[in-house]
């Protein structure tokens, strides 16, 4: 019932231009004709994905020799992968099952996940086979080799040593280990010979090293120590142990396994890499590697050694160091970085588009205006230095531009430093400020998806809530532009402030308020200093508001409009929806309360609209030519809620929308025999959820549209508080086929564009789906006025066509957030999609009507104008040269 | 009983745009309390409170009950006295400062009358206390109830919603509420319509069906063709040897 799909991803341009041609009567036959897809050209053109793994708990190399390039990490986001050692790079991944079922507990060379033996092919990622193992509390485990050939496996369980053959999984011995109450067994190491050992640590004493027959499990010796000694590492017939000491001479012992190590918290500049020979406990020579510390980045946190025999017999080493940002550092004697992967990136929190400044010379301009009048004559002066400046900046990019004409495309470098950043003419390019829940910051570029900036933040809990907010755009020059990172431990609510550039990643020396009491509340006012920064109010648990900043100027402002500020809180743990509004001494009222009894429902999300949301159009125009008014409340808030019954035939998704001012419900459903999870886009006058269909057991979307009728109320302002007249609710429901992680709706600058959902699905791919599919006046009839209005008749299922994944084969895995961001063509709308993976792109809901096409003809443009004046020309001076002689008759 | 109000319901000019669950709706006017309370019902009485202070400080005093009925068919219906002389000052001192004008209704299960005195706690909503007196106390106030029939909001509106600054000189205005009330359940969101769906394209299926089982090509044009050729045969036996032989050498 809709035309073909036009556009076959993955085809050249000149071929589909048939394809288009032959399908254009289909398109005329057809009133709405939605086509949007990657030319094979396209790709990567405008769009970059990044591979992350998350941080490592276990790492491993793939063979004790120089050349080796292969080795494999497993992380906690349950993946296991394979890096190029010499560059870094992703060879290979598994995404293994979120949770506890897929969590890996310790990775050999083949691997191991829980109670699964598994054993993967290291070349290609393959699995091999796959055996179970007994259950019990797994401690370690690892390879034993008898003569270079790796045969069996050692298991450490908490009070057992046991040996499997690797062949099959079955068990050739176990031990019990002796004092298990006391000691705690961490790690198990076979060097190969004819020997197992067994590492024990009594928790701030020693430790105990028991060595076990390989043939029968008799303890051939132990050993205890009153040091702390450290992994093993094995080449040839040399076990050494790396030690990594800090430059502060405080002894500092490294173990893959960080769990018996306390944090250390002191300041380090850098870490010194010793290797200790295990036999004679002696440093060995020449194996000093110094470890620099970024100065904004984390503590090492854990030491991989890559241990081998060079030519000459000694022994060389390479080492990987997992910091507690999660970053991965691959070092090289003596000393040098090989690669770095910032890992942390795996897990992204929530993330902000900025805008560049603009360049040195523009801001100049700009800055002329900003500055107060000093007079006339300076400023004409002032004006035409500026001037000048320009011109000489234009001349510059001339030449620029004309000797890298000269130069063969391949060797000009658009490299992306933090200096030469500014803005480029239709705003495309931004800065990504992106958190993660390790506590790292970062800056990326959001064309080339370089790392331009990082910052760590240090004692961050692990279980913190982050609310990134712009005080301050780069739209003041001279003013920075300024991000406030809200930092919420769960647990106790309190919150810390951090302050900082997003486009360079300093953090402001501005005086940050004291937040003595949990905060429940932030909010971002309109209001604006002298300093152009908006205000940001936190309210603590006795409902006292705090202002940041907290000028005089600021207090002043808020004294004046303290009655026009309201703001909500919502308990979802009591079911409670309550309204405030400030005084005058910034202390507050509760002004209205919504109950949601928690015995019937729980409320699971709250969503408010996009402040930097534009909405062009008042109304839609109808078949009729009436126009019907959308019903813009900047207020509403969208309030989801599941039922406490479970049970599939009485569980219901309930929808309210409440006016965030007055309190008032605005509109009440009820989808029944659903449950969650339920993601929702809340925008423009409408609402599009997406839940779990219990009685057909199939995911559903459902579109909320609110309309104000034919007339409007008060078309000049939309007050809360005059609305007295509850809006017309449409509502239509549709089939979605496929489960969906996250929903987000396409933004542009001035909202003129048709708006397209961008919807992640669990496979990775990123969906835009036109809204227009998503419109509850979709009629059931066809009629003349729904054709006239361009409305697709009703169809209980939606579509997904394939044509319509923005990121093509690109795939993000376990995409957790879409974010976008409005560019400075009206067309363009910049999207973010983050999960384990980061995947920029652009898209362009209407195309790209607002720019000229690639292929479009100058030549015949302009010859054609030039030809047409001067035709003009000519034909004037005829026609006066006959006018003249017509005179003289 | 219920055919009083709802002529009151007929005879209110107020517009109501979309009430979708609207049970029931009743008009009161104050001058009327007590007048058929007494009657039948099975349902009960919750206070209506309501607090305007020049301070802004909450002080919930009493301004009427509401008479609710729970089941298949759930009514309210609300009885409230006139504002006194020393409320209406005081209501119109709260408007000269842009103060609000707040009620309360205390948090009830209409099903359920056991849990009723069992919940605590009240919900609360409010409007400008201008528009209240500049509206001549004519408001409209909503009832909100979940899908097990507890009450989760109310809100109160007034009809104009907007403060002008115009002055209220009659104090009869201002003596009795001309409050209209509503009580709304929550509407059920549509499923994905596949019967009506499958129905129409059955329809359409028919509808195209039919020529496509019509006869093919041969069948369909068998006139044509036999005048065709008949026109055929009776050209070429007319002029046997005209155009015929020219024909085939050119």
């Amino acid at each position: 019932m809709y035309p073909p799909s036009l556009v076959v991803t993955f085809t050249k341009k000149s071929s589909v231009k048939m394809a288009k041609l032959t399908s254009l009567f289909v398109i005329s036959l057809s009133f709405f004709c939605i086509s949007e897809a990657v030319f094979e050209d396209q790709v990567g053109k405008f769009d970059w994905r990044q591979q992350y793994v998350g941080k490592t708990l276990f790492a491993h190399f793939e063979s004790n020799t120089q050349s080796s390039k292969k080795m494999f990490v497993a992380t906690d986001k349950n993946i296991f992968a394979s890096f190029n050692s010499r560059t870094g790079d992703l060879l290979w991944r598994h995404v293994d099952k979120t949770g506890p079922e897929g969590s890996i507990d310790i990775l050999l060379l083949h691997g191991q996940d829980g109670r699964l033996l598994r054993s993967w092919d290291t070349n290609i990622g393959g699995l091999n086979w796959e055996a179970v193992l007994d259950t019990g509390s797994f401690q370690a485990a690892c390879f034993v080799a008898i003569q270079d050939t790796v045969k069996l496996v050692a298991v450490l369980k908490k009070a057992a040593l046991s040996l499997h053959y690797l062949s099959n999984g079955h068990q050739k011995w176990v031990e019990n280990l002796p004092d298990s109450d006391a000691v705690q067994y961490q790690a198990v190491y076979s060097g190969g010979e004819e020997e197992v050992y067994v590492l024990g640590v009594v928790p701030n004493s020693h430790l105990t090293i028991i060595a076990y027959s390989l043939e029968d499990g008799e303890i051939i010796k132990q050993v205890t120590t009153l040091a702390f000694l450290v992994s093993f590492a094995t080449t040839g017939k040399k076990t050494v142990a790396a030690v990594m000491t800090p430059k502060n001479e405080t002894v500092m012992l490294r173990h893959s396994n960080p769990r018996w190590l306390s944090p250390l918290s002191f300041p380090l500049q850098a870490c010194a890499i010793n290797l200790f020979s295990v036999d004679s406990g002696r440093r060995l020579l020449d194996t000093t590697v110094l470890f620099p510390l970024e100065l904004n980045g984390g503590k090492p946190h854990a030491l991989y050694v890559h241990a081998f025999l060079k030519k000459d017999d000694s022994v060389g080493y390479r080492v990987l160091v997992q910091t507690q940002d999660h970053a991965l550092t691959f070092i090289q004697q003596p000393g040098r970085v090989v690669w770095t992967r910032e890992e942390a990136l795996a897990d992204v929190v929530t993330m902000e588009m900025v805008d560049l400044p603009l360049t040195g010379t523009q801001a100049e301009l700009e800055g002329e205006f900003g500055k107060k009048a000093d007079g006339l004559f300076p400023m004409v002066l002032k004006r035409l230095s500026s001037q000048v400046t320009l011109l000489q900046a234009w001349l510059a990019h001339l030449w620029k531009l004309f000797y890298e004409a000269r130069k063969p495309r391949g060797q000009v470098k658009n490299e992306v430093t933090i200096e030469t950043l500014s803005r480029d003419e239709f705003n495309l390019q931004k800065m990504m400020v992106m958190v993660t829940a390790s506590g790292k910051l970062f800056g990326i570029d959001s064309k080339s998806g370089s790392i331009l900036w990082k910052h760590y933040l240090e004692n961050v809990q692990p279980n913190a809530a982050f609310k990134l907010i712009v005080q301050r755009t780069t739209a003041h020059f001279p003013h920075p532009p300024q991000c406030t990172l809200l930092i919420k431990d769960k647990d106790t609510g309190l919150a810390t402030l951090h302050v900082f550039n997003p486009i360079f990643g300093r953090k402001s020396h501005i005086a940050l308020p004291a937040l003595p009491r949990p905060i429940l509340q932030s909010l971002l006012l309109p209001v604006i200093d002298q300093d152009y920064a908006k205000v940001l109010l936190l309210v603590d648990d006795q409902y006292k508001v705090t202002a940041f900043p907290s000028t005089k100027n600021v207090l002043q402002q808020l004294q004046e409009m303290a009655s026009s500020i309201f703001f909500y809180l919502i308990r979802s743990d009591q079911g409670n929806l309550s309204g405030f509004r400030l005084r005058k001494d910034l202390s507050t009222e509760r002004i209205w309360e919504v109950v949601l009894p928690t015995e019937v429902q729980k409320i699971v999300a709250v969503k408010g609209k996009r402040p930097n949301e534009h909405v062009h159009s008042q109304g839609r125009v109808m078949g009729d030519r009436s126009v019907l008014y959308k019903y813009l409340n900047p207020n509403l808030l969208a309030v989801v809620t599941e039922s406490t019954d479970t049970h599939p035939e009485r569980a219901f998704v309930g929808v309210f929308l409440v006016d965030g001012v007055t309190g008032r419900i605005i509109h009440e459903a009820v989808q029944r025999k659903a449950r969650g999870p339920v993601h929702f886009v809340h925008s423009e006058n409408w609402v599009v959820y997406e839940y779990w269909n219990t009685k057909s057991r199939r995911n559903e979307f459902s579109v909320l549209e609110l309309f104000e009728g034919t007339e409007l109320y008060n078309s000049t302002v939309f007050s809360s508080l005059d609305r007295p007249h509850l809006p017309q609710v449409l509502q239509q429901t549709y089939i979605f086929p496929s489960p969906i992680t996250t929903m987000e709706a396409t933004l542009t600058e001035k909202g003129i564009t048709s708006r397209h959902l961008l919807v992640g699905l669990p496979s990775g791919a990123i969906l835009s789906l036109p809204k227009m599919f998503l419109d509850p006046r979709r009629p059931e009839v066809v009629t003349e006025h729904s054709r006239e209005e361009n409305l697709i008749p009703y169809a209980p299922e939606m579509p997904i066509r394939t044509e319509w994944f923005i990121n093509y084969n690109q795939t993000v895995a376990r995409v957790k957030g879409i974010y976008t961001a409005p560019s400075g063509l009206e067309s363009t709308c910049l999207v973010v999609a983050y999960g384990l993976d980061i995947y920029q792109t652009r898209v362009y809901p209407s195309k790209q009507f607002d720019v000229l096409k690639d292929d479009y003809d100058y030549v015949l443009i302009s010859s054609v104008l030039f030809a047409l004046f001067f035709a003009t020309m000519i034909s004037k001076r005829l026609a006066q040269v006959k006018l003249l002689n017509r005179a003289w008759r | 009983m219920a055919s009083v109000p709802r002529s009151f319901l007929l005879l209110s000019i107020i517009p109501t745009i979309l009430i979708l669950c609207a049970d029931f709706a009743c008009c009161n006017t104050g001058r009327k309390t007590g007048d058929g309370l007494d009657t039948d019902f099975s349902g009960f009485s919750v206070p209506l409170e309501h607090s305007f202070q020049v301070d802004d400080v909450s002080r919930f005093r009493m301004r009427g009950a509401l008479q609710l009925r729970g089941g298949r068919e759930t009514s309210v219906s609300l009885s409230q006295s006139q504002l006194s002389e020393e409320d209406r000052n005081t209501l119109k001192e709260v408007a000269a400062v842009d103060g609000l004008y707040k009620i309360r209704v205390p948090r009830v299960s209409l099903t359920d009358r056991q849990t009723e005195r069992q919940m605590d706690g009240y919900l609360t909503a409010f409007v400008r206390a201008c528009s209240l007196v500049e509206s001549h106390l004519s408001d409209v106030i909503t009832l909100h109830t979940d899908v097990s029939g507890y009450l989760i909001g109310v809100s109160i509106v007034t009809i104009p919603g907007a403060c002008r600054g115009t002055e209220v000189e009659d104090e009869v205005d201002l003596e009795a509420f001309n409050t209209t009330l509503t009580i709304i359940a929550p509407t059920n969101a549509p499923q994905p319509e596949t019967a009506l769906f499958i129905e129409r394209m059955d329809i359409e299926h028919e509808k195209r069906g039919k020529p496509q089982e019509q006869k093919s090509f041969f069948a369909k044009y068998w006139y044509l063709i036999l005048g065709g050729a008949i026109f055929l045969m009776a050209s070429s036996s007319a002029q046997p040897s005209a155009g015929g032989a020219e024909e085939q050498q050119s």
